[in-house]
């Protein structure tokens, strides 16, 4: 398999772990992790995508949309962190729990 | 007619106005909130009106960035249907603001909401008008992110509930951001391109097309809430605060659906034909029915009207299947399907702008938003109630609002194909949102003296109200001048 086809499926690969773990984890701090396993997928993908060519300089189109992609990442993770400690705030420092319909339970082990 | 490079650059005005005029106030602080206003509304609407007497006299118009052409620059593209999008974005930002204006200035919180608010409700904006006019699927992601980091923010700034709602809806629309950057991915790995008319001529469907389309499709969907994916909305609009739910409920979920609109009929037309577009109408009626019923159920006014938003974003995605059949040949009612989805755009933004700007000044005045506690509601607020009725009238579609003709026309298009479910679907919708409707009536008209103090509302909060609902009942004589200008650059 050749090295792009490699770095694609790796690529597929993170994403599914960043999808899966947004979705089966409660914690805001892991979804937040999890986005960003997602967002390094894409990028891997974007890298992955820039060598589609064999034997040539790599595309630099894709190279400058993963700088864009991480730069606005940054951002978003800054903003769901902050919104994260204000929500810890606000509940006590109880276990951060997204769903506002259940009072704040103990710490769990996840 | 040929899309030609424009000389004087309102598109770019369109998007550079509220941008500069965001930084602004982020430097100027709270001193200078009304003139920071004055510049964006003048110099938005200035744009505006260039750019429509441009696009109405040279058709379709382009702008390169910087002078630099697809297929490395970034290009700018203007038609009808963006146009009038960019109008409606305008209208009701305007409106909103003074609104916002007031409600800040009467506000009894504390003032860290007066130093966030006015940059991010701007950067709002100018992420709007760059999404309406961003021709290149790499630059709408970065208007898609614009309009999550600056909505998300403004969710939160309500406080209390708002504060999980808001993170609810930050997480969830990075996630369709990511997917929707996969989809991007692959569509550029497949043909090398970011430009959509540059795509649209050289797609053809191939396993990445597909993919791409799903991840899009889903991600875009996600943004929209369109049913099953609308859990994120009802919270998070009805803890933010008033003129926060407005520009919400009325412009960015729209933002969303006019990407995928465009994305389909463009990038994926061979999608228009197939199943998927059956599937898009089976979960428009799902939002429709399901949206009402909730609406039906709640014992809050803001969650009511939140639940609302997610019934008529449906009527909207009724553009894919009526599309569908209509893509084979019968043009009449193609072109009333496209017209009919985009007056309800227009006319749901203006009556869901009103309506939560009216329900606002109800929360202001009353400290809750409860259904049971707006008895009486009639002799303290006329005016406020007389916008709500009025607004209803363009939701439930009667004559002569902009609701009305949206239906008219989506109804004479499932017609003109023989698709009875869909003429059922619009009528039925319109039947259940005169049901939860009819709810805030009922209690507003109790003669009752209830001993719930009402506080006086300010002027300005009713009347922006009141502007936005006579707009959207009188949107209907405009339909003619409005129609002309979607014919220009319509994908048909």
């Amino acid at each position: 398999m050749s090295q792009p086809s490699l770095y694609a499926l790796a690529a597929l690969a993170l994403c599914a772990v960043g999808l899966y773990g947004f979705l089966a984890y409660r914690h805001l701090l892991r979804k937040i992790l999890a986005l960003n396993v997602f967002g390094s997928g894409v990028f891997l993908l974007f890298v992955a995508i820039a060598r589609r060519v064999p034997h040539a300089t790599p595309d630099p189109v894709p190279h400058a949309m993963v700088l864009t992609g991480i730069v606005v990442t940054v951002s978003t993770t800054a903003l769901a962190l902050a919104l994260m400690r204000r929500i810890a705030s606000q509940t006590a420092g109880a276990a951060l729990r997204e769903d506002s319909k259940h009072p704040p339970s103990p710490p769990q082990g996840e | 007619m040929a899309p030609m490079e424009t000389t004087l650059p309102w598109m770019a005005m369109v998007i550079v106005t509220p941008l500069g005029t965001a930084t602004l106030s982020i430097l100027a602080g709270h001193r200078l909130v009304q003139t920071v206003l004055f510049l964006t509304v003048s110099g938005v609407g200035l744009s505006l009106t260039g750019l429509t007497w441009q696009l109405w006299h040279y058709g379709p118009l382009h702008y390169a960035i910087g002078a630099w052409g697809a297929p490395l620059g970034i290009r700018l593209y203007a038609d009808g249907l963006s146009v009038l999008m960019l109008w409606m974005t305008g209208v009701v930002a305007a409106c909103t603001s003074l609104y916002a204006h007031s409600y800040i200035v009467h506000d009894p919180e504390p003032s860290e909401t007066k130093q966030l608010f006015w940059p991010l409700w701007l950067f709002m904006w100018a992420a709007l008008n760059a999404l309406f006019l961003s021709s290149d699927i790499f630059n709408l992601y970065v208007t898609l992110e614009l309009l999550t980091l600056a909505g998300a923010p403004l969710v939160a700034l309500g406080g209390g509930a708002a504060l999980v709602a808001a993170m609810r809806y930050l997480l969830f629309a990075i996630l369709a951001s990511l997917a929707y950057l996969l989809g991007v991915a692959l569509l550029y790995g497949a043909f090398g391109t970011l430009d959509i008319t540059m795509l649209g001529r050289e797609s053809s469907p191939n396993p990445l097309t597909l993919g791409a389309m799903v991840l899009l499709t889903v991600a875009l969907l996600l943004k929209s809430a369109v049913f099953p994916l609308h859990f994120w909305l009802p919270p998070a609009h009805a803890a933010a605060p008033s003129p926060v739910s407005a520009m919400l409920s009325a412009l960015v979920v729209k933002a969303s659906f006019y990407l995928l609109a465009r994305l389909w009929f463009v990038v994926f037309p061979a999608a228009l034909t197939s199943a998927a577009a059956q599937g898009m109408g089976i979960l428009a009626a799902l939002a429709v029915f399901w949206g009402s019923v909730q609406a039906l159920r709640t014992d809050r006014l803001k969650l009511l009207i939140a639940y609302s938003t997610v019934a008529q974003i449906g009527y909207l995605y009724l553009l894919f299947p009526l599309a569908t059949i209509a893509a084979s040949g019968a043009t009449d009612a193609l072109q009333d399907a496209w017209n009919g989805t985009a007056y309800q755009a227009l006319s749901h933004a203006l009556a869901k702008a009103s309506l939560f700007l009216s329900v606002g000044a109800v929360l202001y005045s009353l400290g809750h938003d409860r259904l049971d506690g707006i008895d009486g509601m009639a002799q303290h607020f006329p005016l406020t109630l007389f916008s709500i009725g009025v607004a209803g009238m363009s939701l439930m579609g009667l004559p002569p609002s902009g609701g009305f003709v949206a239906k008219w026309l989506l109804i004479q298009s499932a017609l003109a194909l023989g698709l009875w479910q869909w003429v059922v679907v619009i009528i039925g919708g319109g039947l259940l949102a005169a049901a939860y409707l009819f709810r805030i009536l009922r209690h507003a008209f109790v003669n009752r003296q209830s001993d719930e103090p009402w506080k006086p509302v300010p002027r300005v909060m009713e009347h922006s109200a009141l502007a936005l609902a006579m707009l959207a009942l009188l949107l209907g004589f405009a339909a003619t001048p409005a129609l002309a200008l979607l014919k220009v650059g319509a994908p048909f």
